[in-house]
């Protein structure tokens, strides 16, 4: 059984009454159902309530939960074989970047991914999914040979944000970032992003330059921590919750904002509550856009990708003032898809 | 001889400017709102040696401390006046305007303060000019205006500048001054790092020259993206170039850097920029660069060592 979020302790307070009515109830001999169906009435209702409208922070929450599963958990179910390849050949091999060559429905694909640890064991290996420049030069040694041998790439993101410590400033994490977004740029292969759990800054943006963007339903996709940012606007990191409001960085916000193109549905509750069925989901949606991708030219994808980085940001024009803010408004209206 | 024990001793009034503090985190334009421009006032103290320096003289010298070399901060267009022929200069798509798309907290205010600090409508300043005799398109961060940091209209219009450099077949000069992207515009300025790099994506396949100039200071996703992928790569003396801000790794790993880290110096010594350049050889530097990798101009003909 997965760890509790505070949100979610009323109804598991509520299933454990009905659980416990129904024991005294078989117990006892005395018929109780009457009582029981109005409960689980109730625990249907908490629930849709609890999970139909989970706010940001709430999200927040569940996409850091420590029973969050990672790109391992889901290997078996989205890959028929993964064969792990290791090292930046510069430097390091970053245990907070995972890659290599995988079997997809039957494709030969790239695979990265950002790993967090389950453990602090694991965590301290991975260094909480935080990764050093090495990480991104490998994910880029990776990808190079993606575009040599013409196999897509999927990239997985679920990182906190990239390492911010000595070793990293004096490695150049600017630069190791910076390459693989021109790098990402100018590929003629499918890519494929999907964020799988903290989309956390300029260390998940290197993995996130994509012809489709796919987000989690229960992730976050955001420019700086929230609890980095609440510290800043009101220099106190525990209005975390209201930055997480303010940044507008849940899946449906990105897929607004023009940044996400669609969102995943995860299992009531989040992935956690069932990774198998999460992983299903998601290798259905993932298959769904490659194969749509396969079939495009070369020169086409990465045209593809261009226009769509080119249209991302809002701003308005004096002369063309009109004209772009009112698309850009109106997109913003339109209903968020999630994939059924 | 007597009464000059009680004459009253005359002092000169000496404006002190704020040692610079060290470097905001990624995205956290505010909290490096302490800017070393120079005060209204005939005196201003360098903040490095201490020295005090008339104002004039300082501003003849380019804004750098005439005892210990010590760089200033200065405006994009004040920088602009040091490197580019005079009367060169066409300005691009100034009538770009920002939209609170977010509904950020504050951020309206904010914006209207920095427009008034910066006297610009946002904090980027991009055109085309002419550096010794040869053309250049030239992009400029104003560090006033919200610690440079890059929201959806500095990426288009760094953007758009790249790609009329592609149009016209020009190089490209970069003079970063960033605290990061900017967090009012969240997940837009965040991609406004791959935007600009797609675009030097096409700049590099053109086959055309990029300098990214670092000046102080230079952070988080500007140094992701743009700043970080010149074909050279120029630094201010003393500039503070790095990812994350030092109080920011301080916070999240307890980490003290030791002194003198993330400074042009650091940057260069551990291999990540070429060259570390005085303001005042500047245009001299980027107009012998920009004449050796100009098209059919004979490789150093051109050149006055």
């Amino acid at each position: 059984m997965a760890q509790p979020l505070e949100f979610e302790k009323p109804l598991l307070e509520l299933e454990q009454k009905i659980l416990e009515l129904q024991k005294f109830s078989a117990e006892k001999g005395i018929d109780l159902s009457v009582e029981i169906t109005t409960l689980e009435h109730k625990a249907v209702v908490l629930k849709k309530n609890i999970y139909g409208r989970l706010q940001p922070w709430q999200k927040v929450q569940i996409a850091r939960h420590s029973e969050r599963p990672n790109f391992y958990d889901y290997v078996q179910l989205l890959f028929e074989d993964f064969i792990e390849m290791r090292g930046d050949r510069l430097f390091a091999d970053d245990r907070a970047i995972v890659g290599g060559v995988a079997l997809f429905k039957g494709v030969p694909v790239t695979v990265i991914a950002q790993v967090k640890g389950k453990d602090t064991k694991e965590n301290l290996q991975r260094n909480f999914g935080m990764p050093h420049p090495e990480g991104y030069r490998k994910a880029l040694r990776l990808m190079e040979q993606a575009e040599k041998f013409h196999r897509p790439i999927l990239t997985f993101i679920d990182t906190p944000g990239a390492a911010c410590d000595l070793a990293a400033e004096e490695r150049g994490q600017g630069e190791a970032i910076a390459r693989c977004l021109v790098a990402m740029a100018g590929y003629h292969v499918p890519i494929i992003s999907t964020v799988m759990g903290e989309g956390g800054s300029g260390g998940a943006l290197a993995l996130g330059v994509g012809n489709v963007v796919l987000m989690l339903e229960h992730t976050f996709y955001s420019v700086i921590a929230p609890e980095s940012c609440a510290s800043i606007l009101w220099k106190d990191p525990s209005k975390a919750q209201e930055a997480a409001t303010a940044l507008k960085f849940t899946a449906e916000d990105c897929l607004r904002l023009g940044v996400a193109d669609e969102i995943v549905k995860e299992p009531l509750g989040g992935a956690h509550k069932d990774a198998h069925r999460a992983g299903e989901e998601l290798a259905r949606v993932l298959e769904k856009h490659l194969s749509r991708l396969r079939g495009e030219a070369p020169e086409v994808l990465r045209q593809k990708r261009y226009d769509k980085l080119r249209a991302i940001g809002i701003f308005q024009e004096k002369q063309r003032l009109d004209q772009s803010v009112s698309e850009t408004l109106t997109n913003l209206d339109e209903d968020v898809k999630i994939t059924e | 001889m007597f009464k000059d024990i009680f004459r009253k001793t005359k002092y000169v009034t000496i404006s002190s400017v704020p040692a610079p503090r060290r470097l905001a985190p990624e995205a956290a334009p505010e909290t490096v709102m302490i800017r070393k421009e120079l005060p209204d006032g005939l005196w201003v103290k360098c903040p490095k040696c201490g020295e005090v320096l008339f104002t004039k003289d300082l501003e003849k010298n380019a804004k750098v401390c005439t005892k210990c070399s010590y760089h200033f901060r200065i405006s994009a267009r004040e920088r602009l006046e040091l490197l580019v022929d005079e009367g060169t200069f066409a300005e691009w798509d100034n009538d770009l305007q920002t939209v609170d798309v977010l509904e950020f907290p504050g951020y309206s205010e904010k914006l209207a303060e920095a427009r008034e600090k910066a006297q610009m409508p946002e904090g980027a300043l991009t055109g085309r000019g002419v550096i010794e005799g040869v053309p250049v398109v030239l992009c400029f961060n104003e560090g006033a205006f919200m610690m440079g940091s890059m929201g959806s209209v500095v990426g288009e219009k760094f953007t758009r500048a790249i790609e009329r450099a592609i149009d016209l077949r020009l190089p490209v000069i970069i003079f970063s001054t960033s605290g990061g992207a900017r967090m009012q515009e969240g997940i837009l300025s965040l991609y406004q790092m791959a935007k600009t790099s797609a675009a030097l994506t096409r700049l590099a396949e053109a086959g055309l020259l990029y300098i990214s100039v670092l000046t102080d200071p230079t952070f988080g996703g500007v140094t992701a993206s743009y700043a970080s992928l010149g074909d050279i790569l120029i630094a201010e003396p003393g500039a503070l170039i790095g990812f994350t801000g030092p109080r920011v790794i301080k916070q999240t790993i307890r980490q003290e850097l030791p002194p003198g880290a993330q400074t042009a110096e650091f940057n260069q010594e551990h291999g990540l920029i070429d060259l570390v350049v005085e303001r005042s050889q500047m245009r001299s530097l980027l107009g012998r660069l920009l004449r050796y990798h100009q098209e059919g101009a004979g490789y150093g003909s051109a050149v006055r060592i």
